[in-house]
């Protein structure tokens, strides 16, 4: 920004040399956007400038997200609190009835664990599965452009279309069975949608296959990051390949795993698509989820109030959990680029 | 791995829903009947096919005779209507004319004011319809009128039937089920169910629930919503010891009734499976999902079979239908005197030519083209008493509540008095 005021005052180094910053050239460059000599004006012009600015680039996106995002979230905590069907006006005032009947449900309760085997299975089997995936594409191995876009096709197909091509595969006597009965595995067939203690593995497997594809890419983005010279140097010490993996490259992928470790966790507590297509949660709720379990009851049933409490609490879930996660896990990540004041 | 912002964004689509629906233009304007002239907006759930043509013409040759009245035709996703209507009822200018299913649904509807209700503009000519057009009244008041009706029972392939050595259909159940070893003798899946939808589950429940219970206690459980009654526990008995033995497909559990070749609709339709307890709508569901041209020719229908010693009249039959509801500015003769138009014969006449139904207007019968149709026409009218599906006469939190709690009954979990525990709560909530 302000590349013009820059060039007035004439810092042609302050731009290029790749020396750390002199403080003199950091002042220029600020002194530099002023749009005159005037001496007198230079402190409070600029500060009024500046807080217009920001009044003006920040007041678009600040009314869009309150009214789009912080009051819906409160409407929705509010119509929580009725007995509200959907029509006319909102119901009798029901405190916080609504919310303790969702937490006292055994289903959205079953529901939850779901989610949370949903989590744990994602990060054991999606983590190994891209990380390992990404070290072996970062390779120079002969068709690595090919391979990378197949890991990461998956994950490109729209979740319905997923859902609804896994459902066609994993009919009974479909190609998944078949498949199977053709490699002579054939007792390993299942019931893989209808049978009650193996659906919600299926599903996990569904996601696995559509998802481990984005872990991938990004573990081959964090592992760009990752200066060459850093191997090269522990090779010359007499580090083995798995020895520089293990100590080199893994610790420096480590802001990449945490972000994509906060992205699946929030991520598994919000499946819906896949699952919503292929079972509706069922057969007897072994494979809801919370958001299945919220449209069942609150669209479905026309329960609005109901439903709305079952939003807010999944909301919550996730926001506790994010903050958490940021506060303990992500801190030292974004340290300097959310914690200080830049400029 | 989902976008970051899921239940804000479920909130923020129910919002932009509710805020699109106040302001949007798409909605149905108040009738201008300043000069005369009034414009009504009508949501059908016909997207596609005959159906869709017919409401056009409709609106079109309705607008000739009454040149100040001109409907808008504005098709929905039959889903749709579920997320759709409540806004719109909310809103100050919903549809003039809107898809109505009756029953507790309707009711839900009556509070947010809107609704008009038609009892003195329909009392000429709603008798045409029969016993059936109560499903569409709340509190004796016809806030909907119905297009067609339906009927539930069993569709099976005769040529099946044949192979297995039957040769009439079952008319109790003991007849049913040893139908049904006859035909696992001849490895044919005697019955085809879509346990994935939940609401195929439900038909059986209920059937054996109006086997059961007199017609006094169904009327009466439908008023006060509650299943106490112990027919209804009989009901979920009967039903567990004729799924002991065995006679859906294997994995019905994760079946769906109608999409894909392996559906339950599907599976009757290729030969897979002899029957299939389903509405009068199924043949035209496994047209399109089968090769065979001479399907319509092979089913055939047989009532839900009677149980002895049931004290439920055998002849009672499950059923629904799809109507027309009119919103209270449009109240003005205009919408009923359209929805008249929609039930007289030459309309009906159409409406059945399109496959969608049982005529609400019995004049129109002879366009029915399935033989078959007829049968299942005939017994709907000889019915005593026709029950609404469960799920649309109770309100639709319990109705939905009863579907959940048959669903998970037929995977083996729950008991019969899990399924009445279930209404009894979701009522309470």
């Amino acid at each position: 920004m302000a590349v013009a005021g820059d060039k007035d005052v004439g810092v042609p180094q302050a731009g290029t040399s790749p020396a750390p910053p002199s403080p003199v050239a950091g002042r220029l460059s600020r002194v530099g956007r002023l749009p005159g000599p005037g001496a007198g004006s230079r402190r409070s012009r600029p500060r009024l400038r500046r807080r217009l600015e920001l009044v003006v680039l920040l007041a678009p996106a600040l009314a869009l997200f309150v009214g789009f995002v912080l009051l819906p979230i409160v409407l929705a905590a509010w119509d929580g609190m009725h007995r509200w069907t959907g029509f006319g006006s909102l119901g009798p005032f029901a405190g916080l009835y609504n919310y303790r009947l969702v937490l006292s449900d055994p289903v959205f309760r079953e529901s939850f664990v779901h989610n949370l085997i949903i989590v744990v299975a994602s990060i054991l089997i999606q983590l190994p599965l891209g990380l390992g995936v990404a070290l072996l594409l970062n390779r120079r191995i002969r068709g690595r452009a090919f391979l990378r876009t197949l890991a990461f096709a998956p994950f490109v197909l729209p979740y319905a279309t997923t859902a609804v091509m896994w459902l066609l595969l994993l009919q009974p006597g479909g190609f998944v069975d078949q498949s199977l009965k053709a490699v002579g595995l054939g007792g390993l067939v299942q019931l893989w949608l209808a049978n009650l203690h193996l659906v919600l593995y299926t599903m996990i497997a569904v996601l696995t296959w559509q998802f481990f594809g984005f872990a991938m890419i990004l573990m081959l983005a964090g592992l760009q990051g990752i200066p060459g010279e850093l191997r090269e140097a522990a090779a010359l010490d007499g580090a083995s390949g798995w020895q520089a993996t293990r100590r080199i490259t893994l610790p420096l992928l480590g802001p990449t795993i945490r972000i994509w470790l906060f992205l699946s966790v929030v991520g598994s507590l919000q499946v819906f698509d896949q699952v919503w297509i292929m079972t509706g949660g069922g057969p007897a709720n072994a494979s809801s989820t919370m958001v299945t379990y919220l449209v069942q009851h609150g669209f479905q049933s026309y329960e609005f109030g109901y439903g709305s409490a079952v939003a807010v609490i999944i909301f919550l879930i996730c926001f506790i959990f994010a903050l958490l996660y940021q506060r303990f896990v992500l801190r030292r990540d974004t340290r300097g680029a959310l914690t200080r004041a830049v400029g | 791995m989902r976008s970051l912002r899921k239940p804000a964004a479920v909130t923020i689509a129910a919002a932009a829903a509710l805020a699109l629906a106040a302001c949007g233009s798409s909605g149905g304007s108040t009738p201008s009947s300043s000069n005369g002239k009034v414009t009504l907006t009508w949501w059908t759930n016909a997207t596609a096919g005959q159906l869709k043509t017919v409401w056009q013409q409709a609106a079109v040759a309705f607008h000739t005779a009454h040149p100040n009245v001109t409907i808008q035709v504005e098709p929905l996703q039959n889903e749709a209507f579920t997320t759709k209507v409540p806004p719109a009822l909310a809103s100050s200018n919903p549809p003039d004319i809107y898809q109505q299913w009756g029953g507790g649904q309707e009711a839900t509807q009556i509070p947010s004011g809107k609704v008009a209700d038609l009892s003195k503009l329909s009392s000429g000519w709603i008798g045409q319809v029969g016993s059936a057009a109560q499903a569409w009244q709340v509190n004796g008041k016809q806030y909907g009128v119905p297009y067609d009706l339906h009927t539930v029972g069993f569709w099976y392939r005769k040529d099946l039937f044949a192979k297995a050595g039957i040769t009439t259909p079952p008319a109790t159940l003991a007849a049913l089920e040893s139908d049904d070893a006859k035909l696992k003798a001849a490895h044919i899946v005697p019955i085809a169910v879509g346990s994935k939808d939940k609401w195929p589950d439900a038909f059986w429940w209920e059937y054996f629930a109006l086997r059961e219970c007199p017609t006094a206690t169904l009327k009466a459980a439908m008023k006060s919503v509650n299943l106490s009654a112990s027919c209804f526990m009989q009901a979920g008995d009967q039903l567990k010891t004729f799924m002991a033995t065995k006679p859906f497909q294997g994995g019905f559990l994760g079946t769906p009734s109608q999409v894909g070749a392996g559906s339950s609709a599907g599976m009757v339709a290729n030969g897979k499976a002899a029957m299939e307890l389903q509405g009068d709508w199924d043949p035209g569901v496994m047209a399109p999902l089968t090769s065979d041209k001479k399907l319509n020719s092979t089913l055939g229908w047989f009532p839900f079979p009677a149980i002895s010693g049931g004290a439920g009249s055998p002849t009672t039959t499950l059923g629904g239908g799809d109507g027309f509801s009119c919103t209270t500015p449009a109240a003005e003769p205009a919408c009923a005197q359209f929805l008249q138009y929609i039930d007289s014969t030459p309309v009906q006449k159409k409406v059945v030519a399109a496959n969608v139904g049982l005529p609400a207007n019995p004049a129109a019968a002879s366009a029915l083209s399935l033989p078959a149709l007829k049968q299942v026409l005939a017994y709907n009218h000889a019915a005593p008493y026709v029950q609404t599906y469960f799920d649309i006469a109770f309100p639709t939190s319990v109705g939905q509540a009863l579907d959940a709690a048959i669903a998970t009954y037929f995977a083996g979990q729950g008991s019969p008095q899990s399924i009445i525990t279930a209404v009894n709560q979701a009522k309470s909530q």
